[in-house]
């Protein structure tokens, strides 16, 4: 049942999946993001670091529109998902969220049966046409979300009734449902205890075979032994941007050097 | 000597007592206040607390408590055969008590001395035209029996008055001197007085507690009256209710039961989904200005007496509904109609449930509501499917708690619904637009006709008021089970 | 274990996901057409209440302000002192009266030239009947003096006519009915333009006590409500202390026990007991048991402080809890014993929610009616009960149950009357609320 062929998707690897320019985020009068320029790739795992309240997190949300929900907050510049400008009037954010998945960084099941929270995004977006593909859809994420062998027994017990490392995995399946191409995870582990941990670890990387993974940490261990590309933010600018290994080991702007070696953060 | 006296009496040996006692306590030390364990004020009031607690709750036992010794004797001389064959003991009792208070009255304003009272035989003396005389009002020649009964009457009041006054005053004094004789420095008067204030603070709690006692024993008592002289089956499962003054009524409880169900249901359809909507809009979706004209607005109909609401089904719904209706579809006749009182009812109820709701949807954590918007859900579909099962429990209490109100409720119905009760046969039962009442109007018209209250056509509204208030009693108690049951996911 | 990798496509074939997010496709255009729909029922609930609520009360408006005005004649009275000692010494006392206003109204109708219009006891059927008891009152304060009495008396026009100049009387309805006819109707007219009879404001209304139901236009609240006020009064005097000790002691002081549990289950049942069983209560043992007078003030304020004690203990208890618990520490640590940090410290900092909350209860009591209907409320009551305490054991009615009352009865003008009291009524319970509010902004402190 180990299926290691990658997914049968098109992928373009000139061209970033994610590109953005310039962007601009205000909180009311507050700049809390400034002049950010960044390329995400696809099939790959981007880390967003960098110390609290930097605004990691308010970009990540940028990229697909959560900051919509907040009424105090404006976003300016261009940000384009396969150079299409999810900015741009026409797009429907509700559109937009099936093709961008998120989690969460504390686990927030709803309180229905794991198959319901699993069936919960296909269903709106209208994925299945009946009821055995919706059970094959089902089965298909919480095997991605590597939680298939410990719940498929009790598929109609409540979400809310599993462990911490448990529910965070069935948000990631949940959101791998509605087939997105682009996971944005929110410090996705922070809640959760080593083991559990781990295990979302193992499955991150594992994801990045069929999807673009952007995940915000504040733990710069994590940022290194999951992404390929990190970057740094500090105060709202991003100040580096670069290959994991070069930013940890050989990092070019001094500000990035503090917070690696902790005099900053 | 009159009660009013006694306590001026007590009262004045209290405020005594204070400024004695304080005065002594601070004679006790050399230090003035400072050797003194406590506040000299705590050395007043704790006299007074001696004086005054122990002879006041005398004084009310008393009074509770002696009028029905008194009775009980002097009914125990009243033997069978001197009670008229129409009358009942009790009756009987009255007119020895009245009899009482008009000799005393007619002595007072020297009509009769009190020789002459003494000794009344009604064979000799008009008693009835001589207490006329000074304005003292009997509806007929009082019997020898009476007459003697009322002089025992009086004569075992005015021993009780005179005792009660001595043990009263006596237990002032005597508290008055216990106090006094505690005073010293080492006295710890603060605490005494506070665990005094405890137990006043305690017994004030109480109250809940002997109001529920109160409700339910005068309800139970009368109760098991009514099913002395009315069968229980017939109560509970008679399916007629046309109670007739002269006896033979027909008194079962179904077809109000049906009429209050089906009018709570009415109100129900109308105010749980305009008040789900309107608090779900004003939560969810309202910018903060719609919400601060929209929510007091609706607080307002919260705010307004149901008698108003009555009016206003007399005056305008109700003919509105005969006229637009009734009367067009041949359906009904009266403005009085199950669709008046539910409408009116459920408008009444409509901030009940929108206040509530509110609180309950506010509750659902935000993570939930984000978790669904990040899964590319509309705000409606996160608020169908995530937000209103979320808040389903304390949502359906909120519903069981506005059925409880609607059950219990009176004026509106008394006003908007009639009379009539429903009957069975026939689909007559099933038309909205024909009136129908409720338990409640009927214990109201039970309650203040002018039937005899010992028969049981007057009795059958203690039965109906027992079974209304076990049945919301039932339905607050399981709201409050639901919501408690189901809050514990979230915490 | 992991099955991450899956191939992202079911075995029912590739399917074209790549979609531009430019173009909303069908299913998203409905889902935001559902969206939209879910608004609008949202946005048309609040308008159905909000309409509900102007409906009520334009309902209530319309009906009642009329009640406000009425219309009075006037004319020039002569009262010699035999005619009030001759009057006074008859049995009939009123009907005396009734002769020398009948007699005096005629000279004055003479004197506009209208004396033959109508015969002199249709004339007198103009006025109310509440006249001759108006004239007795200054008779009698009048009587024994050296002078007669020589002035203008307003008296209230009858009920019919005031209906009249209200809409709710016409020619034609006059013609159908027994107690006015169209000529005394156009009597009435030509008065009015002579100035004898005239609409004006109705201090009345509110003062005088009720009527019987053949003279709608003397009814007044007087009575209720000076009832009302006596019950508010015992309320305020018995629930505000019992209800503030009780929750001191359940919020500071109570052990948590089975006592303490047993009595807050008492009370959040007691303040969902259907307000119709507390009358019953009240009847059982205040009335039976207790033998307190029926329709007596004071059993409906002992039956209203039961009832709005669950209000008050709620509202004190939230305002006790919402004082932060340093402050008691700091009383405590500086060596006040717990009652008297409670006392003196915690008490004082609550005072402004315990006032709104006794404001609010006072304003629900103020409302009741069902509970004062079995207490035997619902009887006539004409005199004024006496100043307190002794007034609280005469008989009295209350605001709410005069309306009740006033329905009831099969003059229509009644109805008008019940939609005026309404109006005070619900004036008072503005003010009461509009104070609790003004209360709690101004001593609100937030911590």
């Amino acid at each position: 049942m180990n299926d290691m062929r990658p997914v049968e998707r098109i992928v373009d690897t000139d061209k970033p999946k994610i590109a953005a320019r310039g962007c601009q985020v205000y909180y009311g009068e507050n700049h809390a993001i400034k002049d950010v320029d960044v390329d995400i790739e696809d099939k790959a795992v981007t880390a967003f670091i960098g110390p609290s309240g930097c605004g990691k997190s308010t970009f990540l949300r940028c990229l697909n529109r959560m900051n919509d929900t907040i009424d105090v907050c404006r976003v300016e510049g261009d940000i384009r998902i396969d150079d299409e400008d999810i900015y741009d009037r026409k797009v429907d954010p509700v559109q937009l969220r099936a093709k961008v998945g998120m989690v969460f960084q504390k686990p927030n099941p709803f309180p229905k049966s794991i198959y319901d929270n699993v069936a919960y995004g296909p269903r709106i977006h209208g994925l299945a046409k009946d009821k055995a593909e919706l059970d094959e859809i089902v089965e298909r994420s919480l095997r991605r979300g590597a939680i298939w062998d410990e719940v498929k027994d009790r598929l109609t017990a409540p979400g809310t009734g599993l462990s911490g490392g448990q529910q965070q995995r069935l948000c990631i399946a949940r959101a791998v449902a509605t087939e997105p191409e682009v996971l944005l995870m929110d410090e996705p582990c922070s809640a959760l205890d080593p083991i559990a941990t781990e295990q979302v670890e193992n499955l991150i990387d594992e994801l990045r075979q069929n999807y673009s993974v952007v995940i915000v940490t504040h733990s710069m261990q994590q940022a290194a032994r999951v992404s390929q590309k990190t970057a740094f933010f500090h105060l709202g600018n991003l100040v580096e941007y670069g290959e994991t290994g070069q930013i940890f080991n050989n990092p070019k702007d001094p500000r990035t050097e503090s917070y690696i070696t902790g005099r900053i953060g | 000597m009159p009660v009013l006296w006694i306590v001026v009496i007590i009262f004045a040996i209290s405020v005594v007592g204070y400024l004695i006692g304080r005065k002594r306590a601070l004679s006790m030390t050399d230090d003035g206040a400072r050797g003194l364990h406590s506040l000299p004020s705590y050395y007043g009031w704790n006299v007074v607390m001696f004086a005054a607690v122990p002879s006041l709750l005398a004084l009310a036992a008393w009074l509770l408590v002696a009028p029905l010794v008194i009775d009980g004797r002097v009914s125990a001389l009243l033997p069978n055969e001197t009670i008229p064959q129409v009358s009942t003991r009790g009756l009987v009792m009255e007119d020895v008590r009245r009899l009482a208070s008009g000799i005393d009255a007619a002595i007072s304003r020297g009509a009769l001395t009190e020789d002459e009272a003494a000794n009344i035989r009604t064979d000799f003396t008009n008693v009835r035209a001589r207490l006329g005389e000074v304005g003292v009002a009997l509806g007929s020649e009082p019997s020898q029996a009476v007459v003697n009964a009322a002089q025992r009457y009086r004569g075992l009041s005015a021993a009780s008055g005179i005792w009660m006054t001595v043990v009263v005053l006596s237990l002032s004094a005597g508290g008055f001197g216990l106090a006094y004789s505690l005073t010293k420095a080492e006295f710890r008067a603060r605490n005494t007085v506070e665990r005094g204030i405890l137990a006043l603070l305690m017994l004030a709690s109480t109250i809940a507690i002997l109001t529920t006692l109160g409700i339910v024993l005068s309800m139970l008592f009368e109760t098991t009256n009514f099913f002395r002289a009315y069968s229980w089956q017939e109560f509970f499962l008679g399916a007629r209710w046309s109670p007739d003054f002269r006896g033979n009524s027909d008194l079962g409880i179904l077809p109000l039961l049906w009429g209050t169900l089906y009018i709570s249901l009415v109100a129900l359809i109308v105010a749980v989904p305009i008040g789900l909507f309107a608090a779900i809009y004003m939560s969810e979706y309202a910018g903060p200005r719609l919400r601060s004209v929209a929510k007091p607005l609706l607080e307002l109909l919260a705010g307004i007496p149901t008698i108003v609401y009555g009016l206003f089904a007399l005056i305008t719904v109700g003919p509105l509904i005969r006229d637009w209706l009734a009367q067009p579809t041949g359906w009904g006749e009266s403005s009085s109609s199950v669709i008046t009182a539910g409408l009116v009812m459920g408008i009444m109820l409509i901030p009940f449930v929108s206040s509530l709701s509110d609180d309950i949807i506010n509750a659902v954590p935000q993570t939930m509501r984000d978790g669904s918007f990040g899964l590319g859900a509309t705000k409606s579909e996160t608020i169908r499917q995530v937000v209103v099962p979320a808040a389903l429990p304390g949502i359906v209490g909120a519903v069981l708690l506005a059925a409880s109100r609607a059950i219990g409720e009176t004026m509106i119905v008394v006003m908007g619904a009639g009379a009539a009760a429903a009957q069975f046969q026939g689909g007559q039962f099933l038309n909205p637009l024909e009136a129908m009442t409720t338990v409640t109007v009927k214990i109201v018209s039970q309650l203040t006709g002018d039937t005899d209250f010992a028969s049981p056509e007057t009795l059958v509204a203690f039965a109906l008021g027992l079974t209304l208030f076990v049945i919301t009693l039932g339905l607050n108690v399981l709201a409050l089970y639901i919501v408690r049951k189901y809050r514990e996911q979230y915490e | 274990m992991s099955d991450a990798t899956a191939p992202a496509t079911g075995p029912a074939g590739v399917r074209v996901k790549k979609m531009s997010l430019l173009e909303q496709d069908d299913r998203t255009k409905r889902r935001n057409a559902a969206e939209k729909r879910f608004q609008f029922y949202g946005l048309t609930a609040i308008t159905v209440g909000v309409l509900a609520l102007a409906m009520l009360l334009i309902s209530i408006l319309s009906n009642g302000l009329s009640a406000f005005s009425q219309s009075f004649v006037t004319f020039e009275v002569t009262l010699t002192q035999e005619q009030i000692a001759d009057a006074e010494a008859s049995v009939v006392k009123t009907s005396k009266y009734s002769a020398i206003i009948k007699d005096n109204f005629q000279t004055a109708l003479a004197a506009q030239g209208l004396a033959d219009q109508v015969s002199v006891d249709d004339a007198m059927g103009l006025i109310s009947k509440e006249a001759a008891a108006q004239l007795r009152n200054v008779a009698t304060a009048r009587m024994g003096d050296d002078e007669d009495v020589s002035r203008s008396f307003t008296f209230l026009t009858n009920g019919r006519i005031d209906g009249y100049y209200k809409g709710r009387v016409t020619m034609e309805t006059a013609a159908r009915d027994s107690n006015i006819s169209p000529e005394q109707l156009q009597l009435a007219d030509q008065l009015r333009e002579a100035g004898l009879i005239e609409k004006r404001f109705n201090w009345g209304f509110m003062t005088m006590p009720d009527a019987s139901g053949q003279r709608p236009e003397a009814a007044g609240l007087g009575v209720a409500i000076l009832g009302s006020l006596y019950m508010m009064l015992v309320v305020l005097c018995l629930a505000l202390p019992i209800g503030v000790a009780a929750s001191i002691y359940l919020e500071e002081f109570a052990p948590k026990n089975w006592l303490t549990d047993i009595i807050e289950v008492n009370i959040s049942n007691l303040a969902a007991v259907p307000s119709i069983v507390f009358g019953i209560l009240g009847l059982a043992i205040f009335i039976n048991f207790a033998g307190l007078p029926q329709s007596a003030p004071i059993v409906g304020g002992l039956v209203l402080t039961l009832m709005t004690l669950p209000t008050i203990i709620i509202a004190t208890r939230a305002s006790l809890k919402s004082v932060p618990p340093s402050i008691r520490s700091a009383a405590l640590g500086l060596g006040a014993s717990k009652m008297q940090s409670v006392f003196h410290h915690v008490l004082p900092l609550a005072a402004p929610g315990i006032l709104t909350g006794t404001i609010i209860g006072l304003a629900q009591a103020l409302g009741e009616t069902a509970p004062l209907l079995l207490i035997g409320m619902v009887a006539f009551v004409r005199e004024y009960p006496a100043g307190p305490p002794e007034g609280l054991f005469d008989p009295a009615s209350a605001l709410p149950v005069q309306v009740y009352n006033w329905t009831q009865r099969s003059d229509p003008a009644f109805f008008e009357r019940a939609s005026g009291a309404i109006i005070i009524l619900l004036i008072f319970l503005l003010f009461m609320n509009a104070l609790a509010i003004f209360l709690r902004r101004r001593f609100e402190r937030r911590w």
